[in-house]
């Protein structure tokens, strides 16, 4: 015999999982998300609010002036540009680079089977390994301390993650949409630039994404191979424990700066992460 | 415009050796359907002809050029695939002018010659919209519209209606035969389908692991197979097989099934080079046993008495089934000719349309 649900045990059954889905989920949602608010509040609060029992969850006189001393007295503003720069050019040449990586790789069998591999094998080296012989190098080559320097580091760096993504999405798409365009007259150039990068494009989207995070955030490099001239937004913090104590409102103001470009990229590219391009391409 | 030429054709994929040693001449304007079960090589083939895979062994030459190591862009042919494969990203208008623009044509013509080709195929309404926009069938008829808007020397078309429902599939069919009547360019199709063949090919190319098993015009091919292969393979419902042996008779050579049954006379000129008492197969088309009239058999006739084991009505036709010396046999008839199963009838068997194979080569006799 089936238990037949009356319309009152379903209602019950419905309201438990609701309860049950609005507790998981408001878990989740403080997890992530008290965290951020306790930065962002703390980067406008005066000083003597930081770290009182119970908290102050928001200033009654909030203030700018932890933005100005972070921007200005402790070089944020700079390090944001220098950050700017170098992870937009890496996030740039590891994309452009690595999809024609992989699109090699997926089509002629570039390197045998081994090769694909032996990319993505790069990224299990720790970077303490390598960071010695390149900071030997760069101080000889006269990349020590510029931007040219860390992008050609990050874009080497984070290469094996955007040759492996790319190549799994180029495997994935159908090999006879590029058949078509060479028996069209197209070059393999051609074919590869008109035909496979445009749907290829939600997974180029995604790796340069995944890349930009990854240099934006990156701090080991970047605090072994630059200075006082081309140092980034992350190595800006270690000023912010110092002597004097925690400098909690400039920490927090730099913090929240920074997230405005991870959140912007987001934005542009989110349209790209989720539309499903070859739909249609073939029998439907 | 141009013919086709293929000689000693190899190509091995690793360890599978996909075609083997073919020889294939297509002469120019001609409709050339190169059939056979899948993995025949027949798609290979055609891809090494469109320059999509290279060829290991052979010489491939379009309109008396070799073109074995030219890329595929350089060789003017245009190809449709089983899946269509249109652009996704661009529109109708995309699709068909992509060709065009590669070679930098002017707007204008390109334009207009989008637009014919269009008219032509009843798509002009549909330029504007993507690919998922459209019906299976719009969809092949863009993927046609691609290939013609070029003018290629040879259409190259790799099994273009297998994906469509039965209906549409004989429409697209019929408008493929159009379109070959009307540009008169050379055509080669690949199907696996033995009806496409018959229907739409000037000349049919049956291959089998990799070589061809037998080529000519359609109807030479179903009513002289030189293979039991090519009997079984065309034709539908297929050729009956019947075991039997030979033996001299009064008249000339005579042809006595396993099952017992009294000797059927060859027609005169029917003389197998093989000696009295061998083993043959005998093929019998569905279309050759019919219901016996109500004389005695005709010159030429074997009458023999059926047990109607199973009767499958087309609604034109009925397929009726029954054992013929203990071996199963087909027999086309009248839809009316018979009502159910268990029926018992007589049947005529026409000798001159008999087909007699070596069973140990597989040979037609």
């Amino acid at each position: 015999m089936k238990a037949r649900l009356t319309p009152w045990k379903l209602g019950t059954r419905r309201l438990r999982e609701g309860a049950v889905r609005i507790v998981i989920v408001g878990l989740f949602i403080m997890f992530v998300l008290v965290p951020l608010y306790w930065v962002i509040v703390t980067s406008i609060k005066p000083s003597k609010d930081y770290l009182t029992v119970p908290p102050v969850w928001f200033p009654a006189e909030p203030t700018l002036v932890h933005y100005t001393a972070a921007l200005f007295s402790y070089r944020g503003l700079q390090g944001l540009i220098n950050s700017l720069i170098i992870s937009s050019a890496a996030t740039l040449l590891s994309a452009v680079l690595g999809t024609m990586m992989a699109y090699s790789l997926a089509r002629f069998r570039t390197g045998g089977q081994h090769l694909a591999f032996w990319v993505l094998s790069q990224r299990f080296l720790p970077p303490v390994a390598i960071v010695l012989p390149i900071f030997l190098l760069f101080r000889g080559w006269g990349l020590y301390d510029t931007h040219i320097g860390l992008i050609l580091a990050y874009t080497f760096m984070t290469l094996p993650l955007s040759v492996w993504m790319m190549y799994a999405y180029f495997r994935q798409l159908p090999k006879s949409l590029e058949d078509a365009a060479l028996v069209d007259g197209l070059s393999r150039w051609q074919a590869f630039r008109l035909v496979a990068v445009p749907l290829a494009a939600p997974g180029i989207a995604a790796a340069a994404v995944f890349i930009f995070i990854s240099v934006w955030t990156e701090f080991f490099f970047a605090l072994i191979l630059t200075s006082r001239y081309a140092f980034t937004l992350p190595t800006i913090f270690r000023a912010f424990l110092g002597f004097q104590g925690a400098q909690y409102g400039e920490a927090c103001a730099l913090a929240t700066t920074s997230l405005v470009p991870s959140i912007v990229l987001g934005m542009l590219v989110q349209r790209h992460l989720v539309r499903g391009l070859t739909l249609g391409a073939l029998r439907g | 415009m141009a013919n086709v030429k293929v000689s000693a054709l190899h190509k091995h994929f690793g360890p599978v050796h996909a075609v083997r040693g073919i020889d294939l001449d297509i002469p120019d304007g001609e409709f050339t359907v190169l059939v056979g079960p899948s993995g025949c090589g027949k798609s290979t083939l055609l891809r090494t002809i469109a320059g999509l895979e290279e060829i290991d062994e052979g010489r491939i030459e379009i309109g008396g050029e070799i073109v074995n190591e030219m890329r595929p862009r350089d060789r003017d042919v245009a190809m449709v695939f089983q899946d269509y494969a249109l652009y996704p990203h661009m529109t109708v208008f995309g699709n068909i002018s992509l060709s065009l623009r590669a070679r930098r044509m002017a707007k204008s013509e390109m334009e207009e010659r989008v637009g014919r080709v269009a008219d032509m195929l009843g798509i002009k309404s549909l330029l504007e919209r993507y690919p998922r926009q459209l019906s299976g069938g719009q969809r092949q008829r863009v993927a046609i519209g691609r290939a013609i808007v070029r003018n290629p020397r040879v259409f190259l078309f790799d099994e273009p209606l297998s994906n469509l429902d039965a209906q549409l599939r004989d429409e697209m069919r019929g408008e493929i035969k159009r379109l070959h009547q009307e540009i008169a360019t050379t055509m080669i199709y690949v199907t696996h389908d033995q009806v496409e063949a018959m229907t739409l090919a000037d000349r049919i190319v049956l291959l089998r692991d990799g070589v061809i098993e037998q080529q000519g015009a359609p109807l030479d091919l179903f009513e002289q197979p030189t293979t039991l292969f090519v009997a079984g393979f065309l034709g539908s419902p297929r050729m009956n097989f019947v075991k039997g042996r030979l033996e001299g008779g009064p008249d000339g050579v005579a042809v006595k099934l396993n099952g017992g049954g009294p000797a059927w006379p060859l027609p005169r000129g029917r003389n197998p080079v093989l000696a009295n008492g061998a083993e043959v197969i005998v093929g019998l088309r569905p279309e050759h046993v019919g219901r016996a009239g109500t004389g005695p058999a005709a010159q030429g006739f074997a009458r023999v008495e059926a047990a109607i084991e199973l009767v499958q009505p087309t609604g034109s036709r009925s397929y009726a089934t029954f054992k013929l010396a203990d071996q199963p046999v087909m027999a086309e008839l009248q839809a009316h000719d018979i009502s159910h199963a268990g029926e018992r009838m007589c049947v005529d068997i026409n000798l001159r349309r008999v087909s007699l194979f070596d069973p140990g080569t597989g040979k037609a006799l």
